[in-house]
């Protein structure tokens, strides 16, 4: 029985198909720093994309970075990253973005 | 001793250097530079000096900076090697001496060169400010530069540059979609010729190893730009046009690169650009003869010296698998894990032996080709460009 209610709660906590899950932080720092970093550069002073440094980002809001981050931006090759990345975690990279991005 | 921090201490290296860790005043024995390579440390702003025969690691140099997409070409006598860092920097190794020999800040953001064919002029392609810097092979001093303003007179990103015979380099614009010829036959200012309307965002380029066809992958477009550099008249056509027949172009989550693609009889295999495809050009024709299904997004495709088959890494997230194309088939018929995140494979100039890095797991992993099996491993830290010395006689990208 409470056995039963805890899967409950787990599947209630579980995101919808679609929306990747929140990712712990070192991952997404990781993965910034990775791959984004092949179009932005591993220090994020940019490449094929744009530079990503506080800066380059002074005058965009966190919303706005966020949603380039999760449909990225069509006739170009920054990709959507929906799939991959949930909100909360697009929201953070644009905020640490702004800010100077973790190494 | 810092940039000469040694790894495999008891190996090759005591040879290579005259005085070893140990202390003891050694005569270095000669040493022949046929062997050599590097292994690019993108994160560590380091390169590990490596032998391909004795499958080890001899030394790290550090000191690099930014090596995220680096890259190296080779001086003709193989003892210099020449790389390409993200942030400008144009970095002259010694590898006999295994040290960093020269080292310019060229310009604010590049991201890849070229050597002549007579050894004597480097090439940088650049993204910020964009164009191409051009430099003398011995002491890195500034030959020439050359803006790239597109016929819509802003400046360009260059990309896909490779060297022609006759003191030669071609590129493409990325901005404005054009392809560039740099002639230096007659001295420091180059002679250009423009190819305009080239293709819409070219993102990288490559020529064939009897510097006949060059071709630019077009992200804005689907096909490929392509001049025919034997013709009496050059001119730049679109090939293999629709090669998605319509279909839609998948998110690019890391730009496919044309350096080292599969060229063999008659054929160029090249990797789609948003599709899980490998595409086969004729080229007689220079017509699309097959769209072979892969994994996931090709980045590499790189052709086994012999030519007969093709070992292709993919893109994040499907990055840990690497699998192995039979030319005359133009099918998959082999499929393997190295480990997380493959980057790149460089194959013995023989084609006897891969090296493939797997940066996520901080090693390169060495492989007989014929079997198909693990013969070593070699620790570096997230390791991504392997490059041979043996490039330097190669044609081609
Ligand atoms: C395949 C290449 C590529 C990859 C990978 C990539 N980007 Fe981009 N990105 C671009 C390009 C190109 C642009 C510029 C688009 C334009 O022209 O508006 C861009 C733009 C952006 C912008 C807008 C910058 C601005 O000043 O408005 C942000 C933010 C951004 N990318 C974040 C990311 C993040 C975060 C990742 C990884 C999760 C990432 N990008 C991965 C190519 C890439």
């Amino acid at each position: 029985m409470a056995k039963g209610a805890a899967l409950l709660t787990m599947i209630a906590l579980l995101p919808p198909a679609c929306a990747a899950a929140q990712q712990p932080r070192d991952k997404l720092v990781s993965l910034v720093r990775q791959d984004c970093g092949s179009c932005h550069g591993l220090t994020l002073k940019g490449g094929l994309g744009p530079a990503l440094l506080p800066p380059n980002l002074a005058g965009k809001s966190v919303e706005g970075l966020a949603a380039i981050i999760l449909d990225g931006v069509p006739g170009t090759p920054m990709p959507p990253w929906r799939g991959e990345l949930s909100p909360e975690d697009a929201r953070w990279i644009a905020q640490e973005l702004k800010e100077g991005f973790p190494q | 001793m810092k940039r000469r921090a040694f790894l495999g201490a008891g190996l090759a290296a005591g040879a290579l250097f005259a005085s070893n860790a140990g202390g003891r005043a050694e005569e270095p024995a000669p040493r022949a530079t046929g062997c050599l390579g590097l292994i690019v440390e993108r994160a560590s702003g380091s390169v590990l000096l490596i032998d391909n025969v004795r499958r080890a690691a001899l030394g790290r140099i550090e000191g690099l900076g930014d090596l995220s997409h680096a890259t190296a070409v080779f001086s003709p006598c193989e003892r210099y090697a020449y790389v390409f860092g993200r942030d400008g920097g144009l970095t002259k190794l010694d590898l006999l001496e295994s040290r960093i020999e020269k080292r310019v800040l060229q310009s604010g953001n590049s991201i890849g060169g070229a050597i002549s064919d007579d050894g004597r002029l480097i090439a940088v392609a650049n993204y910020t400010p964009g164009g191409v810097n051009i430099f003398d092979a011995d002491a890195l001093a500034q030959a020439a530069s050359i803006p790239a303003l597109g016929a819509d007179g802003k400046a360009s990103k260059t990309v896909g540059i490779v060297p022609l015979p006759g003191r030669r380099f071609i590129f493409s614009l990325y901005d404005a979609g054009e392809i560039w010829i740099a002639d230096f036959g007659d001295g420091a200012t180059p002679k250009l010729t423009k190819f305009a309307n080239a293709g819409r965002l070219p993102y990288d380029g490559n020529v064939t190893s009897d510097a006949r066809h060059y071709l630019a992958g077009l992200f804005g477009e689907d096909g490929f730009a392509h001049i025919d550099l034997w013709a009496p008249e050059l001119k730049c056509e679109r090939v293999a046009q629709n090669y998605f027949g319509g279909q839609q172009r998948l998110p690019v989550y890391k730009m496919p690169h044309l350096e080292g693609w599969g060229q063999s009889a008659g054929e160029l295999l090249l990797p789609a650009c948003g599709a899980h495809e490998v595409l086969a050009i004729d080229l007689q024709t220079m017509a699309l003869k097959k769209r072979i299904p892969t994994h996931g997004q090709p980045v590499f495709c790189v052709a086994r010296p012999d030519g007969r088959e093709v070992w292709v890494n993919f893109a994040h997230p499907l990055n840990d698998i690497v699998q192995i194309i039979d030319v005359p088939t133009l099918d998959v018929v082999h499929s393997f894990a190295p480990g997380p995140g493959v980057m790149h494979l460089e194959f013995t100039p023989r084609g006897n032996e891969i090296w493939i890095s797997a940066r996520d797991a901080d090693r390169v992993v060495v492989m007989d080709v014929r079997r198909r099996e693990k013969i070593a491993e070699i620790p570096a830290q997230k390791p991504s460009g392997i490059l041979f010395a043996s490039r330097a006689h190669r044609l081609g990208g």
